[in-house]
């Protein structure tokens, strides 16, 4: 098994391609980073015994005034930078893997349902699709928020499931509707196979590489939004690490000069989704390989 | 083509239905407008005299048909907090978003399509390796940060633009007034304008590369070549031009996304547009305005998705719409 995955094109392509290997590291230093932040965070910025204001705003420690064990500094309520960023990368992992898994199924289970079923069902769930796709994922995430106030990261998820499923649906009923047609589908359906196991064992099988390309890229963006939901104040709630809040805090200080309030918090927020995109876009290349960079 | 038109029309009004009975709902069934608009101490039969100004003794369905005839008006009540009709308040503020959306969509496509051109005819080059990588960058950065970032390192560090407001703005008609005209309003739109078209720049500079490239491999393109045509005939003329026609596409249905960023963008820059209106009306739940915005929003970028439509068959003889 480990022969076959060291001597196979996948794990050499992937090994050549260093904007790949890049993303992969950045994101798992992250990602390992958020999963244990609790043990190697040097302090838990959402435990207000800890926190003394004598030790607001420092700069990162190489700077002059800046001190052990804040690193990269302290913000306004003498939470320390990196272990901020660590939490509130947890968010960002935790909305985002959420939102992934939950608008994946259901999206691509509505657009499995439309394509094979066709009609009535069909016609409804793409014109919502496209409707939903013309207006800002922004501003419907937003206006669900600000509307629907105070339900906290469940309610965040669930916000951006809503404007999200499109895309899985739109995605699986392409795949479905191109494989539908094909000879292995109706011999399936000649030989009276149920539905049900035309669509599980025929149809989905061929349609997962796809979808994998749109969750790869659709990580970013779920990132993306989450911070920025939080930045307008909708998003995340004020008691709870996020990377979107930290920068919108930190901005009130940068006409004071205090930039690692800002500039930290956004290295963090850019490297996991620059990480997904540089995977992402090895990923699209590697399944689809007419892609292939000429 | 007539048919198919009218039968596109047909389906944005009903798509404009189902989002006002969505406003309408939200607009019910949250906040107490009675208790909003008589305040909080009002007695038994104040309240009932409200209530029915209002028209909320009557059933549902008569409401929704009062609220549908005050829409087609423009008429969506008065703000709670300001007790100025929403739709004048939305209008004033019109233009300052417009000019913002205007200038980023003019920098994305300019900027993207060149970039994009570039890029494709010698794709390996550094110089391309370092657009697309530039490019990455670009769908990378949130829009938030972008705009923070511009004001850190030209307003802050550099001091040569300014970080908020419209600056300077001159009138041209009745209540438009313009920072185009004036210096000072043009230093003020450069750094919002490319916070807002960056990523949208990115897109359209991707797109660009990816059509011109499959264009160049195509055999209308050997054969221009194998003419002896001059170089600027074959790319502008034999390639450029299909792959114009998805970019142009995509440029007009990523409005409504411009739009959603511009919220973002208006709000870091204090930009004084609708986007601004809004987020201060979800801020203090002041219904009317969210509703105003929403069908207002929704009327343009169905609008704009019905042009691009259109347009698009025009250009494009290959689609037959029937």
């Amino acid at each position: 098994m480990i022969r076959r995955l060291l001597r196979s094109r996948t794990l050499n392509h992937y090994l050549r391609d260093p904007s790949a290997v890049l993303g992969s590291f950045l994101l798992l230093v992250l990602l390992v980073g958020a999963v244990f932040a609790p043990w190697i965070a040097p302090q838990n910025p959402y435990d207000p015994k800890v926190l003394t204001l004598q030790d607001s705003l420092l700069p990162p420690i190489w700077m002059e005034g800046g001190r052990a064990p804040y690193l990269l500094g302290t913000d306004d309520q003498g939470r320390d930078i990196l272990s901020t960023i660590l939490y509130g990368c947890r968010t960002s992992f935790l909305v985002a893997f959420s939102v992934i898994l939950i608008a994946g199924t259901a999206g691509s289970l509505i657009g499995l349902l439309a394509a094979y079923y066709g009609g009535v069902l069909d016609a409804v769930t793409m014109r919502l699709a496209d409707t939903m796709f013309s207006f800002s994922t922004t501003l419907i995430a937003m206006l669900l928020l600000g509307i629907f106030k105070g339900g906290g990261i469940p309610l965040v998820i669930l916000a951006i499931v809503l404007t999200d499923w499109v895309r899985y649906a739109r995605t699986m009923r392409g795949s479905a509707l191109a494989v539908k047609q094909e000879d292995y589908v109706q011999a399936a359906r000649a030989v009276g196979a149920s539905n049900f196991r035309i669509m599980f064992r025929h149809i989905i099988p061929n349609a997962i590489p796809p979808i994998l390309v749109v969750a790869a890229v659709d990580f970013g963006a779920v990132v993306m939004l989450e911070a920025t939901l939080s930045f307008l104040g909708v998003g995340v709630p004020i008691n709870k690490p996020s990377l979107g809040m930290m920068i919108s805090q930190g901005k009130r200080f940068i006409y004071a000069g205090k930039w690692w309030l800002v500039v930290f918090p956004g290295s963090a927020l850019i490297s996991i989704v620059l990480g997904v995109n540089l995977l992402a876009d090895w990923l699209r290349e590697e399944i689809n390989p007419r892609l292939r960079k000429r | 083509m007539i048919s198919y038109i009218i039968r596109r029309i047909g389906q944005s009004i009903v798509v404009l239905f189902v989002v006002s009975f969505l406003c309408f709902g939200i607009f019910q069934f949250l906040g107490d407008p009675v208790l909003t608009l008589a305040g909080r101490y009002a007695t038994q039969e104040q309240q009932e005299l409200v209530r029915r100004s209002l028209g909320l003794d009557k059933p549902f369905y008569v409401q929704y048909a009062i609220f549908i005839r005050n829409a087609l008006r423009g008429n969506f009540g008065l703000s709670y907090t300001s007790q100025v009709p929403v739709m004048r308040m939305i209008l004033e503020r019109f233009p300052a978003s417009f000019e913002l959306a205007l200038v980023a969509m003019f920098i994305a496509l300019t900027l993207g399509i060149t970039l994009g051109v570039v890029s494709s005819l010698r794709p390996r080059s550094p110089l391309s390796r370092a657009i697309m990588a530039g490019s990455l960058l670009g769908i990378s950065l949130p829009t938030f940060l972008v705009g923070i970032l511009l004001i850190l390192i030209f307003s802050v560090w550099l001091r040569v633009l300014p970080p908020f407001g419209r600056g300077e703005v001159v009138r041209i008609v009745g209540r438009w007034r313009s920072g185009l005209l004036a210096l000072d309003g043009l230093r003020h739109l450069i750094l919002p304008a490319i916070t807002l078209g960056l990523y949208q720049l990115a897109v359209l500079l991707r797109l660009t590369r990816g059509g011109m490239l499959e264009a160049l491999a195509e055999d209308y393109t050997r054969t221009a070549w194998a003419k002896g045509l001059p170089q600027r005939a074959v790319i502008f003329k034999h390639a450029l031009r299909n792959v114009l026609i998805p970019v142009v596409t995509m440029a007009g249905l990523q409005m409504g996304e411009l739009i959603g960023f511009s919220i973002v963008t208006e709000s870091i820059f204090q930009w004084p547009g609708m986007g601004n209106l809004l987020l201060t009306a979800i801020y203090e739940s002041d219904h009317p305005i969210i509703v105003a915005y929403v069908m207002f929003v929704a009327g343009l970028i169905l609008f704009i998705n019905l042009a691009v439509d259109i347009l698009y068959g025009i250009l494009n003889p290959k689609i037959r719409y029937d």
